[in-house]
């Protein structure tokens, strides 16, 4: 497996307490992770590693396989789509949400592919008009995908999108993500704390504890664990 | 005026402790150091400006001039602390919308290169400027704060810190100069101006005192518009680093 995001003991701090600890590892390029851990593990900062909205304390980051600080940051954070939990949704119409990755640089989101983008994360083509901030959670959940997708990221970084979506939107966006994965090979790094989800998703799994990487592997190192660690927090008691 | 008729408006002091006191507002002491230091630091500068004055010597003026922006300086930079090196950048704002006012009057010979002239017009265009600026950074401070997940986003997504912070900026901008704008508007109708009102009473003819004041009242315009644009695109640099990320106040090196 060719490594798409690739860390050698990587630490990151913020004032003085460790986030990140010694994190070395890979996330497979094509490959669909998951990384779970309980909430305070140092996920979503690894995530802000990786998109570039951080730089380690110590240790190196290589995106496929070129290290991090030779990347232009405007370069990066095309390449690295990232999409948090909070979906952050700027002023304005889901139109203009979904038009600011171009906006950005200078270019014009045609409406064509704005509704495209829309079917594609199973929003009507109406929501188009609708003002951004007045959408659900699990609208805005999916319109910050497509919003991530506009880009055309190499490697998609997804954290915990599908925690305010219902059973069936939860499902569909799943299968959403696989298909992305399977149609333009993008690379998906999913935060969740559903393990079922990341079980069910996942072709290569990372448990993080405590801001230190505890396993890797495939889906086995969630449905047989041997560390004790790791059988611990599938088990509800890591924390 | 003679120091007598000074003595009497001690009256306007004594109203308001009266009220204090009556009604219990426990303003009696605040009062009474604002009173004593205005007429301390006004005298003082009496007496300062008339010694520049007699003297006529630039060396002075420039002095004059330099203590009027450490001031003001001084003053505007407690409200920009979440900004790296705010004190040069207030400086340099300072002496810039110094620079340009007088350079514009003294080279159009607006006004004469006199220290009669130069010194209350700095005093007014620094005063200005130093309010401005601390509206401007109050307001951008408030803005960026409210608006940081909206500037990771725009990061995130690959925009330039200039994208990032636009908006929270041009609000800024826009929010620090309103008033000065608002208040031309109603200049003449709601209020007198205060130096205009001056000369008047002084015994100056009203058309005269009212160009002067005019002159003054765009003076103002520019020092306002300047100062919030000028500090607003020195300042915004500062809040990200070489590799275009967000650094925070105490966080410098993120």
């Amino acid at each position: 497996m060719k490594p798409a995001i690739r860390f050698e003991q990587v630490n990151y701090s913020v004032d003085g307490l460790h986030v990140l600890r010694n994190i070395t590892g890979f996330f497979p390029k094509g490959k669909i992770t998951t990384l779970v851990g309980p909430s305070g593990a140092g996920k979503t900062t690894l995530f802000r590693l990786c998109n570039g909205l951080k730089s380690p304390d110590s240790g190196d980051i290589f995106i496929n396989e070129k290290h991090i600080k030779e990347y232009d940051p405007v370069t990066l954070r095309r390449k690295v789509g990232l999409a948090l939990q909070n979906a952050t949704m700027i002023d304005g119409t889901v139109f203009d949400n979904l038009s600011l990755p171009l906006k950005l640089q200078g270019k014009q989101l045609e409406e064509a592919e704005a509704k495209r983008l829309l079917n594609l994360v199973g929003l009507e083509e109406q929501f188009l008009s609708h003002g951004a901030k007045d959408l659900s959670g699990g609208q805005r959940q999916k319109v910050s995908i497509a919003r991530t997708l506009v880009n055309r990221p190499e490697i998609l970084l997804l954290d915990e999108i599908t925690s305010a979506l219902d059973r069936i939107s939860q499902q569909d966006i799943e299968e959403l993500i696989m298909n992305i994965n399977k149609k333009f090979g993008t690379t998906i790094i999913w935060i969740t704390h559903n393990l079922d989800q990341a079980v069910k998703v996942a072709d290569y799994t990372w448990v993080m504890i405590a801001g230190e990487v505890v396993e890797t592997g495939d889906i086995s190192v969630l449905t047989a664990p041997k560390n004790e660690r790791v059988k611990l927090f599938v088990k509800g008691e890591e924390n | 005026m003679s120091f007598l008729n000074l003595t009497l408006s001690l009256i306007f002091v004594l109203i308001p402790l009266i009220l204090s006191k009556t009604l219990n507002l426990g303003l009696e002491k605040d009062t009474i150091i604002a009173v004593v230091r205005s007429i301390i630091q006004l005298l003082t500068v009496g007496y300062i400006l008339h010694f520049v004055f007699t003297s006529n010597d630039y060396l002075y003026i420039i002095l004059m001039i330099g203590l009027i922006i450490g001031a003001a300086t001084a003053n505007a930079r407690k409200k920009g602390t979440s900004i790296p090196g705010i004190t040069g950048k207030l400086i340099f704002t300072f002496l810039f919308v110094e620079l340009l006012t007088q350079g514009i009057l003294l080279g159009f010979g607006i006004t004469p290169p006199t220290a009669q002239y130069m010194i209350p017009i700095s005093g007014m265009m620094v005063g200005n400027s130093m309010v401005l600026a601390i509206l401007f950074l109050n307001r951008f401070a408030s803005e960026v704060h409210a608006y940081e997940e909206e500037i990771e986003l725009i990061l995130s997504l690959g925009g330039t810190p200039k994208q990032a912070i636009h908006r929270q900026l041009i609000t800024a901008i826009k929010a620090s100069t309103i008033p000065t704008i608002e208040s031309q508007k109603t200049m003449g109708l709601v209020q007198l101006p205060g130096m205009m009102s001056g000369q008047i009473i002084a015994g100056a003819d009203p058309i005269q005192a009212v160009q002067f004041q005019l002159l003054v009242l765009f003076l103002l315009l520019t020092t306002a518009v300047i100062t919030s644009v000028l500090l607003g695109f020195l300042s915004y640099p500062t809040l990200f680093n070489q590799r275009m990320q967000r650094v925070k106040e105490g966080n410098p090196t993120d």
